[in-house]
């Protein structure tokens, strides 16, 4: 992994066949970038399912939008589908307003519900 | 300037300061004062020489024809007492500003008489004038604000009157839109809508456009935005209540709902969001 030095990289976790980014805090572009190549070379090792967990992250640039779209576009060609979870109000208009409808991206309201999407029997199975 | 008699020429404040009781007096038998104060002609007569005090403040510092003179802050609370006792006795703008210009003739008089008094050829009756042109001014502009304070009063009221969010279902919620929609309205139901899908965590929100009377470009406009936002949040958006003229109007204006899902009525789409969930009613047997 050849990411600049300095960017704080943002962890993925692996649940099985899922792939799960959660960001805690402000994303940098270069930890954005990071976060790009990280997962796209475990999608590329398999993975059914990317989620990208962002109920931290109050500000959604351009960049930061087009990064999460080209995510979405490269696992969708290594047979993966993604995922992001938990997006606040104030981003979603901020998107909207934006003219970025983020398209072709799946949008869940929690990670439950994005596991649940991707068929990971999560703890909601009585549901 | 100098007076043809080589005194110092008359100046409207130095009148009025000498004359103010004589003015007051005359004020406080005017029917914009007499309405007001009713409980007694002294309060008028005390309300009047304070007005005459300030417009002599006014005259000193030679801003005739500025209503935004500092010495008008001092009366503006009284005067939109009178303007507001006076509106809502029912009298018209027209007509407050008519009993407002009574108070000039006074006022004018008094000073031409001084003038006539010392023989001087001054413009002291014309500046009179025009500072009593200015106290209408001021007038105007207070019952004008006080207009705008009621709109803007029932604005917000009508805001937080419109933008109900209702839980209809574990996880489902609504909004039934109703009236004409402007961009301020659309804002908050965004905005009411958004956190509510937060705070109950909904899988489902229902936007239902059963009371809005008309849908353009625009209002379609901010329904895709909408729909969008919630689309963002993780969230389905589901638009009901949309009459067959409705469709008919979105259609001929070529407006694309795209993926948005649409029902008819409230109910179909409480029933799309339950079948989403999951949920199966059956009847009691």
């Amino acid at each position: 992994m050849s990411a600049e030095s300095g960017a704080e990289r943002i962890p993925v976790l692996r649940l099985g066949d899922v792939l799960i980014a959660a960001i805690q805090q402000e994303l940098t572009d270069q930890s954005a970038l990071a976060l790009q190549q990280d997962l796209t070379e475990m999608a590329a090792a398999g993975a059914r399912g990317v989620i990208i967990e962002i109920s931290g992250v109050e500000i959604i640039d351009s960049f930061l939008a087009r990064i999460l779209s080209e995510i979405a576009a490269a696992t969708s060609m290594l047979a993966g589908r993604t995922v992001i979870a938990g997006m606040r109000p104030s981003v979603a208009i901020t998107l909207v307003e934006m003219g970025l409808s983020l398209r072709g991206l799946r949008t869940a309201r929690s990670l439950e519900d994005a596991l649940s999407i991707l068929g990971h029997s999560g703890p909601q199975a009585g549901r | 300037m100098v007076g043809s008699n080589g005194s110092a020429p008359v100046t409207v404040a130095e009148v009025l300061e000498a004359r103010a009781e004589q003015v007051a007096q005359q004020w406080a038998d005017l029917p914009i004062f007499r309405n007001v104060y009713t409980t007694g002609r002294d309060a008028a007569v005390d309300a009047a020489h304070r007005l005459v005090e300030v417009l002599a403040e006014v005259a000193r510092n030679e801003r005739l024809d500025d209503s935004s003179a500092p010495g008008f802050d001092r009366v503006r609370p009284h005067l939109g007492q009178m303007v507001a006792a006076r509106s809502q006795a029912g009298s018209t703008l027209a007509q407050i500003t008519n009993e407002v210009s009574q108070l000039k003739a006074p006022v004018v008089g008094v000073v031409e008489q001084e003038v006539a008094d010392r023989g001087d050829d001054g413009a002291a009756p014309l500046d009179a004038v025009e500072l009593m042109g200015t106290l209408r001014v001021v007038v105007m502009e207070i019952a004008l604000s006080e207009g705008a304070e009621v709109i803007d009063r029932q604005r917000q009221q009508l805001l937080e009157l419109s933008t109900p969010v209702i839980k209809l279902w574990d996880r489902v919620v609504a909004v039934p839109l109703i009236g004409t929609m402007d961009s301020a309205r659309t804002q908050v139901v965004m905005e009411t809508l958004l956190q509510a899908i937060v705070d109950q965590n909904a899988a489902v929100a229902i936007l239902d456009i059963t009371g809005v009377p008309m849908v353009d470009t625009v209002v379609a406009q901010y329904l895709l935005k909408t729909a969008m936002a919630v689309r963002l949040m993780g969230a389905e958006c589901v638009i009901s209540g949309i009459r067959p003229q409705i469709a008919q109007t979105i259609v001929q204006l070529g407006i694309d709902l795209g993926d948005i899902t649409t029902r008819a009525t409230l109910a179909d789409a409480l029933a799309r969001a339950l079948e989403k969930s999951g949920v199966t009613v059956v009847g009691e047997v």
